[in-house]
């Protein structure tokens, strides 16, 4: 009964194998069945029986040394030292049958050849040229103009801001600032694409995202500034935004340590059976994270409906991608996971929003994540802390930041339609510079966080070793309130 | 988010009807109410773990709430983080505590930051990351590392170890409910060789709150987990030599209960603290220099610490290496007759 069942489960296993009902050649000898054993065959189709072993064994076997045989599924141990029937081969070429668990669709081959490091060419996915013309053949997405045109203003303010809040740090007005130069399409078109519902998992280059939701500018400028009205309570860097209600989860600088999280989440909205997706932005350098590949494949595996939105600027503040990674790109990646994916030009607004739009439905209806590369430059310093001079040259700066800036050619498809012009152009950079600095000033006028925000949030309520704690630091603020800031409430 | 409904309870009683003995199986049923949001992953997780601790979790309540996670420690912390941060309890389990280091900067700098650095707008407090720790009698480097300290040198997270059946019934419902990550070490060692009558039902032990488990004179001991048993015995042995000594479970390493420890060394005048985990560093330190600051015109004899050996974690060499009875014992007879 035990081989009954052992060569039953063996041969359920072989069913489900996609080579199994492969071809049926010529009649092989018929099966010699021992008398003293059962019939093992007669509930099971002949062309399903793979199983031949023409040995004998004892009954504690020490080896199979002696043994030949057609399937890995059936144990070792066999308990009868009787002959076993030679079961009905129906001419399955063994050339053709794979039955290892780890693959699932492959076959043999008696060539020594390599799978080559080249992976088959992703194509770049664009619908506007360079001058914001649509290109031939193009189909281009559904879009509004009023949709169009927020997309379009929010990419101008977010220069704006950028610019303005560069400068502040040089000024000494807050610590540390990023700018996404050059990649405001690539952000603002994504972010677009979303629902307000998909949960935000930015790597740190992506306010355009946030700003898109909603978060306004004086919210940003109070963040820069750690001032009281920070809701990360002065607590992170500049830059370092979150925000619940618009659903754009708190930055961290360690990189790539989002991917995972946006795994999760997207697993939770999946089991919700909410109308929602996790997104998840990062660069190119992100990829060479452990945490990189641990997020995709988890993602993969567990289905989640994740976004993966890379935005391949080809610098990781110094690094190259030819010192980042050997793939060619990053889309190509995702084969490896299982994944699916899509190359895009990062600086073609309209090509970055059909995408993530087709990607997000997918990914939601379909519970499977998308990885999306969106190729861009970072015409940027890495960070105020950087100065990319010194390790790029001034012409392929000039030619990204000149001829191939993604908003201009935004804004030359809008003029195309007719909804936008220069002065509008001027009037909105005006403004936005009014707003931008109105919010700098006010977030400059307010003070910091009071000090017992450095004790709580540690937890969900303040344990007695910080309570004591707090007591210690007041008391030594006490005795030389001159050596802390003053710009702190105590 | 929706409040969490869910509640999670010991399901001993359901797969040891038989018997009225209950072993430390750590078998944790969880009940589904009408909404509920609680996960339990990690590597072998499905088919009941490489311990037994989730047999018949995935038939019950399905296997998209319990399931395997791919072979990645990273990734499973990584997945729990983003699973809690949307308001889910996420029970993650790492196969030995001594893989755990691949998640160690998910741990420390993105589940215990989590909360504080965004202001409070976000949190991971459903996150439990459970952990089978400690030596096993044959485990050696790999299989026996008691990883505790690294992990208590980390605000915003807790750390939690019980020292048999019930404290891990007790202790474990409490960190999965505690809204803050909780790392929750299991002594391996007690998984078969702990027996014991567990309650059933729901009831909860409270975090940060030590345990005098013994109450004695002369002496205030101190440990965790699976040296608890090993201590006691040495409490017994020193008793028959007149040696009164007072035995005390941390049961929560981080936050840890400082108030307790005081006051039995206020009363005894001495302390002793034992761990598996290597003697430099190791959570011992803590302790001592914490009780040195508060009890230092009480203290009769130093802080003794009797751990392992600043050594990987050796095989054949292992009896040599563990603070067994007899050390402890000598160290309780050198602090008495200091």
């Amino acid at each position: 009964m035990a081989l009954i069942r052992r060569a039953g489960r063996s041969l359920s296993m072989l069913k489900r194998s996609s080579l199994f009902h492969g071809k049926q050649k010529k009649q092989r000898q018929q099966p010699i069945v021992s008398p003293s054993l059962p019939n093992l065959t007669p509930h099971l189709p002949s062309s399903l029986i793979r199983l031949q072993i023409n040995t004998t064994y004892s009954a504690i076997p020490r080896g199979i040394s002696s043994c030949s045989f057609r399937s890995s599924y059936i144990p070792n141990r066999l308990l009868t030292s009787e002959a076993q029937p030679k079961l009905p081969d129906e001419g399955i070429d063994d050339t053709q049958f794979l039955d290892f668990p780890g693959v699932k669709n492959t076959a043999f081959t008696c060539d020594l050849k390599f799978v080559s490091e080249k992976s088959e060419e992703v194509p770049c996915y664009r619908v506007l040229s360079e001058l914001g013309e649509p290109v031939d053949g193009a189909k281009l997405p559904q879009m509004a103009d009023a949709l169009a045109l927020r997309i379009y203003e929010n990419m101008i303010t977010l220069q704006v801001m950028d610019y303005l809040f560069y400068e502040a740090q040089r000024q000494g007005r807050f610590s540390f600032y990023m700018t996404c130069s050059g990649e405001e399409a690539a952000i603002v078109a994504s972010a677009a694409a979303l629902s307000n519902e998909d949960v935000i998992f930015a790597q740190y280059r992506e306010q355009g995202a946030l700003m898109w939701r909603g978060f306004d500018l004086q919210e940003f400028a109070h963040q820069c500034y750690s001032n009281s009205a920070d809701y990360g309570k002065g607590r992170q860097m500049p830059i370092h935004y979150g925000s619940k209600k618009h659903n754009f989860v708190t930055i961290s600088s360690p990189i790539a340590t989002q991917l995972s999280h946006a795994v999760g989440a997207a697993y939770s909205l999946k089991m919700d059976r909410k109308d929602a997706c996790a997104v998840t932005y990062f660069g190119d350098g992100a990829t060479s994270e452990g945490d990189f590949h641990a997020a995709m494949n988890f993602a993969a595996v567990m289905e989640a409906p994740v976004l993966f939105i890379c935005r391949n600027n080809g610098w990781a503040i110094s690094t190259p991608i030819t010192d980042q990674y050997r793939s060619d790109g990053v889309a190509t990646k995702s084969r490896a996971y299982g994944m699916r994916s899509i190359c895009v030009d990062g600086n073609d607004a309209l090509a970055v929003y059909s995408a993530v739009k087709s990607a997000r439905s997918m990914a939601i209806s379909e519970s499977r994540p998308i990885l999306i590369e969106v190729l861009t430059y970072r015409v940027s310093h890495h960070s105020t802390s950087d100065d990319s001079t010194k390790y790029r040259s001034g012409e392929e700066l000039s030619h990204w930041k000149v001829m191939r800036d993604p908003v201009v050619r935004f804004r030359r498809w809008l003029e195309g339609n007719g909804w936008w012009n220069r002065q509008k152009d001027t009037e909105l950079q005006s403004h936005s510079r009014k707003k931008i600095i109105a919010a700098m000033m006010n977030a400059e006028s307010m003070k910091k966080p009071p000090l017992s925000d450095l004790f709580t949030d540690v937890y969900d309520s303040i344990p007695t070793n910080l309570k004591e704690q707090e007591s210690y630091v007041r008391e030594a603020v006490a005795k030389n309130p001159n050596l802390y800031p003053s710009d702190v409430p105590l | 988010m929706v409040c969490n409904t869910c509640l999670f309870s010991v399901w001993q009683s359901c797969m040891m009807k038989a018997c009225r003995m209950r072993k430390l199986n750590l078998f944790y049923g969880i009940r589904v109410r009408a909404k509920s949001w609680s996960y339990v992953f990690g590597e072998d997780v499905g088919f009941g773990g490489v311990f037994r601790c989730t047999t018949g979790l995935a038939d019950t309540f399905g296997k998209h709430r319990v399931f395997n996670t791919p072979l990645c420690e990273q990734g499973i912390v990584g997945f729990g983080i983003g699973l809690a941060a949307m308001g889910n309890r996420a029970v993650a389990e790492i196969q030995f505590a001594d893989y755990i280091f691949p998640a160690f900067d998910q741990i420390v700098n993105e589940a215990a930051k989590f909360r504080y650095r965004s202001g409070n707008l976000f949190n991971c407090g459903g996150l439990t990351i459970r952990t089978p720790y400690g030596a096993v009698g044959h485990g050696a480097l790999y299989h026996s590392q008691s990883p505790e300290a690294y992990f208590c040198h980390v605000p915003g997270l807790k750390v939690v170890i019980p020292r048999s059946p019930t404290q891990a019934k007790g202790l474990l419902l409490a960190a999965i409910r505690d809204p803050n990550p909780v790392i929750f070490f299991e002594p391996k060692w007690l998984y078969r060789l702990s027996v014991e009558d567990v309650p059933e039902g729901d009831y909860t032990l409270p975090l940060s709150q030590a345990e005098v488990i013994r109450e004695g004179g002369d002496i205030t001991l101190v440990g965790w987990g699976a040296q608890l048993a090993i201590m006691e015995e040495a409490c017994v042995e020193a008793s028959k030599e007149g040696i009164s000594c007072e035995l005390i479970d941390l049961r929560t390493l981080l936050p840890w209960d400082k108030e307790i420890v005081e006051a039995s060394v206020n009363k005894t005048g001495r302390l002793l603290v034992s761990h598996e985990a290597p003697i430099t560093g190791g959570f011992g330190a803590e302790i001592a220099a914490s009780i040195t600051e508060r009890c230092f015109l009480r203290l009769e004899s130093p802080v003794a610490r009797v751990c392992g050996l600043d050594t990987p974690f050796p095989l054949v060499f292992e009896p040599f290496y563990m603070p067994t009875k007899n050390k402890i014992l000598d160290a309780i007879k050198a602090s008495v007759n200091f």
